[in-house]
């Protein structure tokens, strides 16, 4: 009986929290839009008993989904999200990378310093380090000034509101994600197995390549996950760094459900960059069950 | 007979393979390997045996190349060994993790340090075949190191690490990781391998059993230096301190005043007690203090006193260890000082002679104690 209700609790959770809205909008995404409160019908009318349920159940349709089909602009941004996300992630891991090895690889009284250092801006407001990013990128902002300052040019870049701004916030935001499974994964590596290379003939550089970086790749495939999946959704990013010509999935999706108060539409968007994202989610739990049985 | 004994540290014409010589390493302040010269010879199989710190491991590390000596050199093979980086040196080592690629199969494992010489492939293919039949592990050849046993893992590393067919094989605690009846096995298989290949082996091992079971020679190592190199025999018949007499096997440390009888001497180790006598060619002044070392299985024990020796001392039987085939008694004198003697349990256990509380006698001959100084 304990054990029931142990395992109950996660799985009500998971139902209150995850399931039940999924279901709300699923439905929302199979009506039809309406200039009502709420924007959109059927509603369930539960006063006229099974004849109301069933009258429900027949107006629902998948009017939205083919209307997604017929508008380029939707299946654009799905792909400008995942192209835009795919190079997000590949910047991350390139700055991530050197930077979980050195701390790997740093003394051990450094180490939970420098894990502080990495953890410590998730302390404060997302959206105002976003902002700050604004600050720092404009035409009249940090960069530029300390750029044109040091001579290096003499008319500011325009950096803000372009992918380029889209980019150093993604990579900014998702960094930890990428640093911590790839420093875990190196702080557990064996140190003799580099000796152990080095002994059979290999150069240090040689070791890294065909050790170091094989035996982190649990860690690397872990971090490009948890920071591609969010990517993907992303809004805030976009919204604030991005220009009028950065076209990402959670951008149309805002606009269809605040500016166009197309509720059932912008549903049936979610539904699809649910679908979308569910493969790799598969992949990456896949990936961890691979790495526990290993270890296992 | 025409074989001769391998011997070659006692030969003078023989070159050795390496060569310390005056090799010092510090650790900051600490001092690990302290002004050591010595020489290991080609087909040894050289052990390096103390307690934990004793520098042992740095020693290993240093003819590995992981670590560089602050003063004096090493030489392989006639060459200053200093400036060669571990990748290019004609040593290979054996981890005492094994340290074993685990995203590498057997055989890739095997074939890594091939690979990094650039040999044909099919070349690499025969020395991993060789290796994989050396070592037993031809069935294996598919596998990871995590889905094959502790043993197998150990042997995979013994042929990763022979594959190059290295000049020096160095084995650190090799079979630290394995059950007491699966080390024993090893111990033969290793003894087989190295004679097989005859590669020069250097261990570094902390269990006195596995260093006198392996090597040609031990060295006993303390506080970063080498106590004595000696062959086995050597060292627990004749051992040249008393650090090494305590250190290898069981043993009885009187302690003495010694004056010159004979060919050895007596020593005089409590009032009230007879003198004892031991043979010896050190040479002592009369009157400085001696220490004697007496192995447990050269004492006997008897309920008479025996005739026909000078070393009789009579006591007291504290405690019995039965170790199955032999037991070790503790006999206290009435002087406070513990004697070990060992006996042969060629009778039941419920017959046996002598039980706690028993007044005995102990005796060993003239030759059975080493004198050394105190």
């Amino acid at each position: 009986m304990r054990r029931v209700v142990l395992i109950a609790v996660p799985y009500l959770w998971l139902l209150a929290l995850f399931l039940v809205p999924f279901i709300i909008v699923l439905k929302i995404s199979l009506s039809d839009y309406a200039l009502s409160i709420p924007p959109y019908t059927p509603k369930l009318d539960f006063a006229a008993g099974w004849e109301g349920i069933k009258a429900f159940f027949s107006a629902l349709d998948f009017e939205n989904f083919t209307f997604l089909t017929t508008d380029d602009l939707y299946w654009k941004a799905y792909l400008s999200s995942v192209q835009i996300a795919a190079i997000a992630t590949l910047c991350t891991l390139l700055v991530g990378y050197p930077i979980a090895y050195g701390m790997a690889n740093a003394p051990d009284h450094w180490r939970p310093t420098l894990m502080m250092l990495v953890i410590l801006p998730f302390w404060t407001s997302f959206l105002i380090r976003v902002y700050s990013w604004m600050g720092i990128l404009s035409t009249e902002g940090y960069l530029n000034q300390l750029l044109i300052g040091m001579g290096l040019i003499s008319e500011p870049l325009t950096i803000l509101n372009t992918n380029t701004a889209v980019y150093i916030g993604i990579v900014y935001t998702y960094l930890p994600f990428m640093i911590l499974p790839i420093y875990a994964t190196l702080e557990r590596m064996d140190a003799s197995l580099l000796e152990a290379a080095e002994d059979l003939g290999c150069s240090r550089i040689q070791a890294f390549w065909l050790v170091t970086l094989p035996l982190s790749r649990n860690g690397i495939i872990a971090g490009c996950f948890l920071v591609f999946i969010p990517t993907i959704g992303e809004f805030v990013i976009p919204a604030l760094l991005g220009g009028s010509d950065t076209l990402m999935i959670g951008k149309v999706l805002w606009e269809e459900f605040f500016n166009n108060r197309d509720w059932p539409v912008a549903s049936a968007v979610a539904v699809i960059l649910l679908l979308i994202l569910i493969i790799p989610i598969i992949l990456f739990q896949r990936n961890e069950q691979k790495q526990r049985e290993a270890e296992g | 007979m025409n074989q001769s004994v391998f011997e070659p540290w006692n030969d003078p014409n023989a070159k050795p393979l390496i060569q310390f010589k005056g090799v010092t390493k510090r650790f900051g302040e600490f001092t690990a390997i302290d002004n050591q010269t010595f020489d290991i010879y080609e087909k040894e199989f050289f052990a390096l045996l103390g307690p934990s710190g004793c520098g042992k491991t740095t020693m290993m590390r240093m003819l590995a190349g992981f670590e560089a000596p602050t003063e004096g050199q090493i030489w392989l093979d006639g060459q200053d060994i200093a400036p060669i980086p571990p990748n290019k040196r004609a040593v290979n080592m054996m981890f005492q993790s094994y340290a074993l690629f685990p995203h590498l199969s057997v055989w890739d494992n095997i074939a890594f340090g091939l690979k990094r010489d650039g040999l044909p492939p099919d070349a690499i293919g025969d020395r991993v075949g060789e290796m994989l039949k050396l070592t037993r592990l031809e069935k294996f050849a598919k596998r990871k190191p995590h889905q094959i046993s502790g043993g197998q893992r150990q042997r995979v590393a013994l042929a990763r690490s022979l594959a190059k067919a290295p000049k020096l094989l160095l084995l650190d605690e090799p079979l630290g990781a394995l059950d007491a009846k699966l080390r024993q096995d090893t111990q033969f298989e290793l003894m087989d391998i190295q004679e097989t290949t005859g590669t020069t082996f250097v261990i570094v091992t902390h269990d006195q059993e596995e260093a006198m079971t392996v090597a040609s020679r031990v060295a006993v190592m303390d506080d970063g230096r080498i106590m004595q190199a000696d062959t086995p025999a050597n060292i627990y018949e004749m051992p040249n301190s008393v650090y090494v007499a305590d250190f290898i096997g069981d043993v009885t440390i009187i302690e003495g005043t010694a004056t010159r009888n004979g060919n050895g001497y007596d020593i005089a180790f409590a009032e009230g007690q007879p003198s004892l006598h031991a043979e010896s060619e050190i040479d002592l002044t009369d009157g400085s203090r001696a220490a004697l070392a007496i192995r447990p299985e050269k004492v006997s024990i008897s309920a008479e006193k025996p005739e026909n020796t000078r070393n009789a001392l009579q006591g007291k039987i504290l405690d019995i260890a039965y170790l199955g085939n032999l037991s070790t008694y503790h006999v206290e004198l009435p002087t406070g000082q513990i004697v070990k003697a060992q006996a042969a349990n060629t009778r039941r256990l419920s017959r046996r002679s002598f039980t706690w509380e028993d007044e005995v006698w102990i005796s060993w001959t003239d030759t059975a104690a080493v004198l050394l100084e105190a």
